[in-house]
């Protein structure tokens, strides 16, 4: 009866509250109202209150009026009898519980900045949401289970966390059952923890549930284009877009209730293994609110059906668990049984097609030892060659189908796969092996994902592993010369060459206000999508999500401007935007989704602009964090000035053209300018530049724009004696 | 009365003991409808009669004809057309009223009265197409009151509240050209049409009728709750009692009656006033017990829970307990046998408002502008009367319910702050939890059981997972049994429980008084708003239902809703058109094809239930919604096709 859980909610709700209220208020007398108050790492401040009420809490003494608000939204108890409605108060019992968690969370980053210790992990930054947030859009990650409280047994956590992984859905783990928790049982099972295996420990405490909340929240906010206070778009962007759930194992107390009474304002329902009551009529959530007494076995697919979520997972046949969820994985060394390539001996992977006359779908051979036939430790040499074939294939769609080897092969619980064409290093743990492992699997992986993500531009693939030195040796010297060919045909691959751009629509199912326009000079502000990729996506699936675009008649070759671009761009945005530049970020620059690797922004007193990436948490000369700055770039607004994109794009020959090109670029954090400098060498040679990289400023130069403007003078960087940017 | 005679009076317990007590000498309406039979053909029973000029009274049967030549269809549709009117105008005039005080409560003229929900004025306003930003509150309501009372004079063009109905309902209207271009203007015109020989057409003068209609739902009845809300407060959930045994031994027992809701709203909130409560304690008294009966305590129940203690057919039996020390009415459905019944009881009978003297009653005129000094002045002439009590016998019946569903509640109460919304009432409609939505409204009426059929039906359609709004004294009728309260999810089907359980609400929820059926207009436009269960009214499973009605004002709000696309029947007594199967026809079929709505009589109540559930569920089947549907699972595809949010 949800009588029982609106009381045992409004309760909790009501003594979180209150605990809330008495640390805010002692904390306030050891340290005075003007304390900082922050997670790490974000500009989204304490993100459920932010993002609900738009109060940015900074200090101490702003969290009175959170505390003021959220204690008028606790109803009282539901009386015996005669009772009002109790569903709306639980609801508003539920939020007024997250802001007060949300308090008591961030008081403890007052004292350490890593208050949590252990196996737990605490506050993310947004540099995790927006790394994680592209396998949000592009359905790697379906979701998201809030795990609160503990198995029944270490070995069923285990089970439940694996068939999480499997169907790639992001574990959180919060609270405790009797002073156990489920990420406790899977650390004491040896189950590798952490944003990488997608089996995050966020806190034990029932409070540190604010943290996957506030993780939705802060999606809804960078990726949806929801604006700070407008709490109805926030939770609606959650209900239809991020497909999470709560799941209860163990008792479930007031507090553990009033948090499920939060979740259920975001859509998220909860699915219990012990017998409490249910809340079967839908609603406020897309199907049940509350469904419980489900067999722990169950329990991960009653979830799924409960939150309206399909997931399709191919059954690839080897003998460990196989999914996305297990990319993150490492092998260490200690680990190892078996090792391939890396600079420890020759490893290469090769994908062609090839006249299907010469393909035998589903053949696998393995030329040479097989991983029984060498002791553990040993390091062994490996050649990977895929061919396939198919009416619909072509020679362009090679390399794309080449990348996937990496992800493919990580996907096997155990497995670990780095870099790729002659350059790959392959781990097999002594786990998979013991399990029986073995270099056929690679094939057999290869094979089943290929078809699953392929299927329909290929019909056969067959593989062949070659472990002798002497044939590796032989795939290298022919995969050398292929490699060659098609940089070549890439490096020629321009935007005047083609008439055809493709839309990268992906991020709609997050991000509906924007869309990707890529060319072959620009690829996706993600950088996981080229032009090539577009292409190949847009023959595997005609109707998806990357659509050709027609150029058209060019409207200004300068800016980048095609008639068949802005009727695209006029339709993609709901009739919000009329043009669209691709070679400009003053005039009509492209939006963001929020999955940008990159934003670049104008410094206008310097006549240069800054690059900073996701990665670099400190401040910009911009005067604001990579995090502050995304949120005004993210969710679909031009915003002249600011672009968000790709790490490649900033070194091709459209890189802000109309805006006066690399020769603009004044400032990048040191660790940027280290990974591209070779290619910015290059580019900058291209233009004649003599040592440009040089003169690009990091945060060890200069970290005001002034002190930029100043470093600029000092190396003479080319940018001074440019016309200004903005007319 | 015999025995026998006094149980067939009404189910009510507590009435039923008070006519048990009462002196055989006092007589009562029950005894009338006993004693006087209904004309026959007033009723249409069996002909009709057009008393419209001096030719006549004509008696028409049949294919007889006036000495005008009136034929039957014509003389039944312009009677029908002017009680539309009557109702019409008691409504909005109500309306008007409401209007008038917000523009002196606008202008400071209203004393102690302020404006208590700032966000439904703003609504109120932005919706007459006032402008809201950057404005004092004061300015705002005085234009939203300007505009409001310009609609009653307005001559051309539509009133702005039709634009609040569902597209595809509008175009019906348009097409039909029935949008109501003011709202006097309509009342007006029905008169003149059905001046002798004027209008002779049934069915253009029931168009007509229905324009009518439409000013009063989506004109004056809507601003009569639009204002009210907004002066005293939009509803809340509220837990109160009901029935005659909250009358009080020991306190001054002041009733209010009637329609209106300002001098009671004031005269409940001085009910705990200290000098007055020391007054009435000088005069022997513990302190003073506001209760109401009919729509005046529906007004002051669904905002400060003050206590109904009957409802249309209770008005005389409450005087008659001993212990009404005043009973204040303002207008509509107060009878003129009150100032009779007060001859023989201590009870000082007041009436309030200019529009509403009785002879025998004691007329205490309010003007706004003094509305305390009224109240105060009132409440000391019920604490005076206390000590003239002599035999005090009231019953000890008393019930507890809740009530406060107001359409903004409704929504709050489905998702809270942040997620209010109708979305978990439309998939409660969809996967049938709920059946469909019944509104069981109306009156009492004399000539048959008070509350019986409002009682069964409720009970039948509760059972049968329908679930049931309700206003008036049909509201007070499932007050007085029990079916209010939250507790009585346990007489609903499983489908309805389980919603009620989830909400914790009880499976009849009171929406107000009758004015405010233009409450159940909001909600149902809301509901297709919402999406899911079609595009318009008249898609929907739902249906309106009048057991026991009497009053001119239940044809006008019976015709608003079937010209706003709902199903409306019609119990107890006849429609007075029944003698004409061509007006019948008309309100029927004819509607149907052209308004999705019809308005019909059905004296049976099993025939409603059946004939309402038919029609439901044929609306269920239409949607596509009778049959359960297979869950839809979301993959990124299905997510990136969902639009904005």
């Amino acid at each position: 009866m949800s009588k029982i859980i609106a009381t045992s909610a409004i309760k909790g709700a009501h003594s979180i509250v209150g605990q809330a209220e008495e640390q805010l208020n002692k904390t306030i007398e050891e340290k005075g109202e003007n304390q900082i108050l922050e997670f790490p790492d974000t500009g989204y401040y304490l993100p459920i209150i932010y993002s609900m009420t738009g109060i940015k809490v900074e200090k101490l003494g702003d969290c009175k009026e959170v505390i003021e608000e959220a204690k008028k939204l606790l109803p009282p108890v539901p009386s015996e009898k005669i009772w009002i409605p109790y569903l709306g108060g639980t609801l508003d019992a539920g939020i007024a519980t997250l802001w007060a968690e949300e308090i008591i969370e961030a008081i403890k980053y007052i004292d350490d900045p890593i208050p949590v210790g252990g196996i737990w992990l605490g506050a993310a930054a947004d540099l995790i949401i927006r790394e994680r947030g592209i396998e949000f859009v592009d359905g790697t990650a379906p979701g998201f289970a809030a795990c609160v409280g503990a198995a029944s047994s270490n070995e069923m956590a285990v089970k439940i966390a694996r068939e999480l992984q499997e169907k790639s859905i992001y574990v959180f783990m919060t609270g405790s059952t009797n002073g156990v928790s489920m990420a406790e049982q899977l650390a004491q099972e040896g189950v590798e923890l952490g944003w990488d295996t997608r089996l995050v420990p966020f806190g034990k405490d029932i409070t540190s549930t604010i943290y996957p909340l506030g993780f939705a929240a802060r999606a809804a906010m960078s990726f949806g284009g929801v604006q700070p206070g407008d709490f109805r778009r926030m939770l609606m962007y959650n209900k239809d877009r991020v497909f999470a759930f709560v799941l209860a194992l163990g008792e479930v107390d007031e507090a553990k209730y009033a948090n499920a009474a939060g979740a259920i304002n975001y859509g998220f329902p909860t699915i219990a293994n012990t017998n409490i009551p249910e809340i079967l009529p839908r609603g406020v959530c897309t199907y049940e609110h509350v469904v419980s007494n489900i067999p722990e076995e169950e329990i991960v697919s009653k979830a799924i059906e409960v939150r309206g979520l399909k997931i399709t997972v191919e059954k690839v046949d080897v003998p460990v668990p196989f999914g996305p969820a297990f990319e993150g994985e490492r092998v260490r060394k200690e680990n190892t049984y078996v090792e391939f390539g890396g600079n420890k001996g020759p490893a290469v992977e090769l994908l062609v097609m090839t006249d299907s006359s010469e393909v035998e779908d589903g053949k696998i051979e393995v030329i040479g030892p097989e991983v029984d036939d060498v002791e553990e430790g040993t390091v062994m040499p490996l050649g990977i060659f895929v061919e396939v074939s198919g009416r619909k294939m072509q020679e362009d769609f090679e390399p794309v189908m080449e990348r996937q080897i990496h992800y493919f092969l990580n996907y096997p619980s155990g497995i670990f796969h780095m870099g790729q064409r002659d350059i790959s290093w392959i781990r097999f743990s002594k786990d998979a092996v013991n399990n029986g492992f073995k270099v056929k699997h690679i094939g057999t992986v290869l094979h089943a994902k290929m078809h699953a993500d392929f299927g329909s531009i290929i019909d056969k693939v067959q593989v062949k592993l070659y472990t002798n030195p002497e044939d590796v040796q032989a795939l290298i010297g022919r995969a050398g010369k292929i490699f060659k060919a098609r940089d070549e045909r890439m490096g020629s691959l321009t935007d005047e060459r083609v008439d055809t751009f493709y839309s990268c629509t992906l991020c709609q199912s997050f991000a509906p206000n924007h869309a990707c326009v890529v060319s072959p000079e620009r690829p996706g502000l993600c950088g996981a999508y080229n032009w090539l990729d577009c292409r190949a996506a847009n023959e595997i699936n005609p109707t998806g999500p990357n659509q050709p675009i027609q150029k058209g008649d060019t409207l200004d070759d300068n800016l980048g401007v095609w008639k068949g671009v802005n009727q695209y761009i006029y339709k993609a945005s709901n009739q919000n935007l009329e043009s669209f530049s691709a070679y400009s970020m003053i005039v009509d620059p492209m939006t963001s989704c929020g999955c940008f690797e990159v934003i670049c922004t104008i410094l206008p007193s310097t006549n240069g602009v800054m690059a900073v990436n996701r990665e670099y948490t400190g401040m910009t000369p911009s005067g604001m964090k990579f995090s502050t700055i995304a949120g005004m770039v993210g969710g679909g607004i031009q915003t002249p000035g600011f672009i968000g994109i790709s790490k490649f794009f900033i070194t091709s020959k459209k890189f802000i053209k109309a805006d006066g090109g690399l020769k603009r670029l004044a400032w990048m954090p040191r660790e940027l300018k280290e990974e591209i400098g070779d290619a910015i060498e290059e580019r900058a040679q291209e233009l004649g530049l003599e040592n440009f990289l040089d003169k690009i400023a990091t945060e060890e130069d200069a970290q005001t724009e002034e002190e930029v403007l100043q470093w600029m003078e000092k190396v003479g960087h080319p940018a001074l004696e440019m016309e200004p940017m903005m007319q | 009365m015999k025995e026998k005679e006094k149980k067939m009076c009404s189910e009510d317990k507590a009435v039923l003991e008070v006519l048990e007590n009462i002196d055989q000498t006092v007589e009562t309406v029950f005894d009338r409808a006993q004693n006087m039979k209904c004309c026959p053909i007033g009723s249409s029973v069996s002909g009709i009669c057009c008393k419209n000029c001096a030719m006549g009274p004509c008696r028409i049967r049949d294919d007889k004809v006036g000495l005008c030549g009136a034929t039957l269809a014509t003389i039944a549709a312009r009677n029908l057309a002017r009680h539309i009117a009557v109702g019409a105008a008691a409504h909005s005039d109500h309306g008007r009223d409401m209007a008038m005080l917000l523009k002196e409560v606008a202008e400071g003229k209203a004393e102690g009265l302020r404006i208590k929900d700032e966000e439904k004025l703003l609504r109120f306003a932005r919706n007459l197409g006032i402008k809201t930003e950057d404005r004092e509150v004061k300015e705002i309501a005085l234009d939203a009151a300007n505009k409001a009372l310009a609609l009653f004079g307005q001559q051309e063009g539509e009133i702005d509240f039709i634009s609040l109905a569902p597209k595809k309902r509008q175009e019906i209207w348009r097409k039909n050209k029935i949008v109501p271009r003011g709202i006097d203007r309509e009342v007006v015109e029905t008169l003149h049409r059905t001046h002798m020989g004027v209008d002779q057409d049934p069915e253009n003068i029931l168009d007509h009728a229905l324009r009518n209609a439409l000013s009063d739902g989506w004109g004056g009845s809507m601003i009569g709750t639009e204002i009210t809300d907004i002066i005293f407060n939009t509803p809340e959930a509220l837990p109160a009692k009901t029935n005659l045994g909250m009358l009080s031994e020991k306190d001054v027992n002041l009733v209010v009656h009637g329609h209106e809701p300002t001098l009671s709203e004031v005269i409940a909130d001085l009910a705990d006033d200290k000098k007055l409560v020391e007054y009435a304690k000088s005069k022997g008294a513990q302190g003073i017990n506001v209760v109401g009966i009919c729509c005046t305590a529906n007004e002051v129940l669904m905002r400060q829970g003050v206590a109904p203690i009957g409802n249309f057919l209770s008005q005389e039996l409450a005087i008659m307990t001993g212990s009404v020390d005043a009973m204040v009415v303002d207008i509509q459905c107060i009878m003129q046998s009150l100032a009779e019944v007060v001859k023989k009881y201590h009870t000082k009978l007041i009436t309030s408002s200019p529009k509403c003297k009785i002879p025998g009653a004691t007329h205490v005129p309010f003007e706004d502008r003094k509305i305390y000094d009224t109240a105060r002045e009132i409440i000391k002439m019920a604490i005076d009367n206390y000590s003239n009590r002599k035999d005090v016998k009231i019953p000890n019946i008393t019930s507890d319910l809740v009530a406060g569903f107001s359409h903004e509640y409704i929504r709050y109460m489905l998702g809270g702050r942040f997620r209010q919304s109708l979305r978990p009432l439309n998939d409660g409609i969809i996967d049938g939890r709920i059946q469909g939505v019944v509104a069981i409204v109306g009156c009492n009426n004399a000539r048959h059981v008070q509350d019986k059929y409002h009682n069964y039906l409720t009970k039948e359609f509760i059972k049968r997972d329908y679930l049931v709004v309700q206003t008036g004294c049909g509201a007070i009728s499932s007050a007085k049994c029990g079916m209010l309260m939250p507790e009585a999810y346990e007489l609903a089907g499983d489908g309805l429980k389980s919603i009620c359980e989830a909400v914790g609400i009880p499976p009849v929820l009171h929406l107000g008084s009758c004015v405010d059926n233009s409450r159940i207009l909001t909600v149902v436009s809301e509901v297709l708003a919402e999406g899911g269960l079609g595009e318009d009214v008249s898609d929907l499973p739902a249906a309106g239902i009048a057991p026991e009605w009497m009053s001119e004002k239940a044809l006008s709000i019976g015709a608003y809703f079937a010209a706003s696309g709902v199903y409306v029947l019609f119990g107890g007594e006849p429609i007075p058109v029944i003698s004409s199967q061509e007006v019948v026809n008309i309100m029927t079929e004819g509607w149907d094809k052209k308004y999705g709505g019809k308005l019909e009589y059905v004296p049976d109540v099993e025939q409603i239930l059946e004939k309402v559930i038919n029609h439901i569920q044929a609306k269920r089947k239409a949607l596509k919604i009778d049959v359960k549907k297979e869950r839809v699972l979301f993959d990124m595809e299905a997510r990136r096709e969902l639009g904005n949010v």
